[in-house]
């Protein structure tokens, strides 16, 4: 592979254990034609400083793990390639949570609300040995949101998960749609009346940062508004 | 001076252990969990990283719901699949109880694709026929193209219903034996956890412990695994005295995108995709003509570097194309979206109009910790259980892939396995007694993490893991021979003395990923160890080991299982034995599709 010329990759830094406050550094990092921003994260580690720190697993946009505020939006620095950016390149941690490290945040709150909307089928049992029936319109109901893979960016683009870290946020939301429209799941009212909760659905605002932000291309707004729907129709 | 890891250390007494928690890991708890069984599951990821959820096509079990099926066929077809090695019990259970366990699955919520009267619905795959190799049935059970994904979701949703108690990025750095190691007859009694957040050291005390920690396909550049695949549990058992088993079997998947290796799921050969030559020739013909693109995953790789080497490649270069332009825009875009995706972020192509430029990418182990039906990890070629430890998923090796994996099987075999470990564990808890005191006994990991984290000079582990990767593909890839291999294992034994002087440059005790990368290589470095002595040993060819300079398969010296035993330090791993493979209804035939 041909070299592409380099980047300037601006980091985000903090090191619990040293710094009072995170700081920014600039490393110019070599480029090649198909890297994604998490080659040059990778690269940079490996070449400049060993200590620069973030997640990362799969590297193909199915795990999650490396979300980033990048260039000023919320995206998987597996899935963005570096030629759509051009020549500077910036990297924070996502917005809203505690920052562990450089470009680690605390996730342990995020993954409590999504805990808290019960995101789990509850069905009576079946009788016989076969599966449940589901018809093809019934499963289309919901298949949009099965699709999340609990990165965070949606949550942490919200300006009302900004303004209210109480606010349950928009992933959560998502994991309880995928269950209150499943024909096989029986808890939809326990869902709906956790989400009608004053750090529940209200607090949406509809700006719609979520569905940019959305790696999967998941139509959050529309999840939150059909929940919410749901939710008024049921009172 | 700092180091990567704090003084302190806490003691946890559980009665089982789960380290991983991909779907393996997951369904042990839940089994666990049912049983009322104190579990803790370690894993150095969030569970929902975990790599089963990268897995894309499907499902096989013979359901029956769109077309005539057994799973006998089923069975049959992962022995062939296998090139014969699968011991065939193991088969058998594989192809039985993926049954009860898709259905399980279902009504546990697993979003399926369904069938127009409300069933699961199947599609094609791979290597999957009907009445003992005819011609392709549709047997793999699907959620669009993200059923491991969905799998990996609805089990962590089950064991977030059971209340399962996880320790989400923990990183398990060794296990902890009693009266001797896994071969002087010792007693797996507990694991250290190091807490990725903080940098403490944790002994957890437990009856049982099941490694779930998947394979280790980083030891290759090409891969479709992910960073996190590093053939931990392999090596920390290795390190005990467990033998390892077929390593040698390691199969390239033959549609990695060019260059980075992410998959595109056979699923698309599944819905009717090509694969074309230069001259556009869908060349699988002169292959496997009954099978075409449907032929097992080995096969197809091979072939796709017999075309390149033929200067058949696209262009004249090391692809060929994958395409699905004819399937038209509806099927492309409904059932197989996700690569869709991955061809247009990754490669900039658009397969409804152009076809895809892949190559294979080393993709999955079917070798790994010798296990009985039971889960039940074996010392030996006699199969002595070593007492405490289990393993299921892609560290484990039962036999049921044999030499080759079939398509999907990686997803009936964590479903099958982690199921029988958790209820096999339960058993276990439940007729023994605790073990005694582990206190100290992460003394001996503290001492190597705090030498790897306070060396003042040496080389980068990059540079270690980058020579290793490059070895492994050039040496130990899809073709092999004599000299390759001989070369990669004298190769990987001085990498071996290079990493005793790698040097971490953070010596922080938060969060300190360059001092568990380094810790990985390490896993690395044995696994692809192990990998090289067992390829260089076994001179034949069979399934995924196909070795140029003994090109037939020969069953009167190696219709059997090697294991592979680690080396002193500073010498490759020497001892090894071999073991017969089970035989129960099919005798072994030559492999034609």
């Amino acid at each position: 592979m041909t070299s592409n010329g380099s980047v300037e990759l601006k980091i985000q830094r903090f090191d619990p254990e040293r710094d009072a406050a995170p700081h920014w550094q600039t490393f110019t990092v070599p480029v090649e034609p198909m890297d994604r921003v998490l080659d040059l994260l990778t690269r940079a580690k490996e070449l400049f400083d060993g200590s620069i720190t973030f997640r990362r697993s799969c590297a193909h946009g199915v795990c999650g793990s490396d979300a980033l505020l990048i260039n000023g939006r919320n995206r998987l620095a597996c899935k963005l390639r570096v030629e759509q950016l051009g020549k500077s390149v910036t990297v924070a941690p996502l917005p809203g949570l505690p920052i562990v490290k450089d470009l680690v945040v605390d996730m342990d709150g995020f993954f409590d609300k999504y805990r808290s909307v019960q995101p789990y089928l509850v069905a009576s049992p079946v009788e016989g040995s076969g599966e449940r029936l589901q018809s093809q319109e019934q499963r289309d109901r919901f298949d949009d949101t099965t699709k999340c893979i609990l990165c965070a960016a949606c949550t942490t683009s919200c300006p009302s998960f900004w303004a209210e870290p109480e606010y349950v946020g928009p992933a959560a939301i998502v994991n309880a749609h995928r269950f209150i429209f499943d024909s096989r799941d029986e808890n939809a009212e326990a869902r709906l009346d956790i989400l009608s909760d004053e750090d529940g659905v209200w607090r949406c605002r509809t700006t719609f940062n979520c569905v940019e932000a959305c790696p999967r291309g998941i139509n959050i707004t529309k999840a939150i508004l059909e929940v919410s729907s749901a939710i008024s129709a049921q009172e | 001076m700092t180091s990567g890891l704090r003084s302190s250390t806490t003691h946890t007494d559980v009665e089982a252990i789960v380290v991983g928690a991909g779907g393996a890991g997951l369904w042990a708890a839940l089994e666990l969990a049912r049983e009322g069984i104190p579990t803790a599951v370690l894993t150095k990821l969030y569970p929902t990283r975990s790599h089963t959820g990268a897995a894309q096509g499907g499902v096989c079990a013979a359901l029956g719901n769109v077309e005539e099926d057994h799973w006998e066929w089923h069975m049959f077809d992962t022995i062939k699949g296998g090139d014969y090695l699968a011991d065939q019990d193991a088969a058998e259970v594989l192809a039985r109880e993926a049954i009860p366990a898709v259905i399980e699955l279902e009504r546990m919520g697993l979003p399926f694709n369904r069938t127009p009267d409300g069933k699961i619905d199947q599609r094609r795959f791979g290597g999957h026929t009907r009445n003992f190799g005819e011609g392709p049935v549709r047997r793999s059970c699907y959620a669009a193209d993200r059923t491991g994904h969905m799998i990996l979701q609805t089990l962590y949703q089950q064991c977030i219903k059971a209340g399962v108690k996880f320790y989400d990025e923990y990183h398990v750095v060794d296990l902890v034996f009693e009266g001797g190691e896994a071969n002087q007859g010792g007693r797996c009694s507990g694991v250290v956890g190091y807490k990725i957040s903080d940098g403490t050291l944790h002994v957890i005390r437990a009856k049982a412990v099941l490694l779930a920690t998947g394979g280790y396909g980083r030891a290759w550049r090409v891969t479709s695994n992910a960073h996190s695949l590093t053939g931990d549990g392999m090596s920390l058992a290795w390190r005990h005295g467990v033998p390892l088993q077929d390593m040698e079997f390691y199969q390239f998947h033959p549609t990695g995108i060019v260059g980075i290796g992410i998959l595109l799921s056979e699923a698309a050969r599944g819905e009717g995709g090509y694969l074309l030559n230069d001259s556009g020739t869908r060349f699988m013909e002169t292959y496997a003509p009954k099978l075409m693109e449907l032929a097992p995953r080995d096969m197809i790789s091979r072939a796709i570097y017999q075309e390149v080497r033929a200067g058949r490649g696209i262009g004249g270069r090391d692809y060929i194309h994958l395409d699905v332009r004819h399937l038209g825009r509806k099927v492309i875009e409904e059932k197989l979206p996700d690569i869709t995706d991955f061809a247009r972020v990754y490669q900039g192509v658009e397969p409804i109009s152009e076809p895809v430029p892949v190559q294979p990418t080393a993709h999955y182990a079917m070798g790994g910790v010798p296990t009985n039906l039971e889960t039940e990890v074996l010392a030996d070629a006699r199969g002595t259980v070593v007492p405490g430890l289990f393993a299921a998923g892609e560290v484990a090796c039962v036999s049921v892939h044999g030499a080759n994996r079939l398509g999907t099987n990686s997803l009936v075999d964590l479903l099958v396995f982690g199921k029988r470990a958790g209820i096999r564990m339960a058993q276990i808890c439940k007729s023994t007694s605790q073990p005694g005191s582990i206190q100290g006994a992460e003394r001996a990991v503290r001492d190597e993490l705090l030498e790897l984290s306070t060396r003042p000079t040496g080389v980068r582990p990059a540079e270690i893991r980058r020579e290793l990767a490059a070895l492994m593909m050039d040496n130990v890839g899809v073709y092999r021979d004599e000299a390759l291999l001989g070369a990669a294992v004298k190769r990987i034994t001085a990498l071996k003395l290079e990493y005793a002087n790698v040097r971490v440059e953070d010596t922080g005790s938060v969060f300190n990923t360059d001092l568990l990368e380094a810790r990985e290589l390490g896993y690395l470095l044995d696994t692809a160890e192990a990998t090289a002595v067992s390829a260089y040993a076994r001179k034949e060819s069979r399934g995924a080991h196909s070795r140029e300079d003994f090109p037939e398969r020969d069953d009167a010296k190696f219709l059997a299982h090697t294991l592979v035993w680690r080396g002193t330090e500073g010498a490759a791993a020497s001892t090894i034995d071999y073991k017969p493979v089970t035989i129960t209804k099919f005798e072994p035939k030559p492999r034609v599709y």
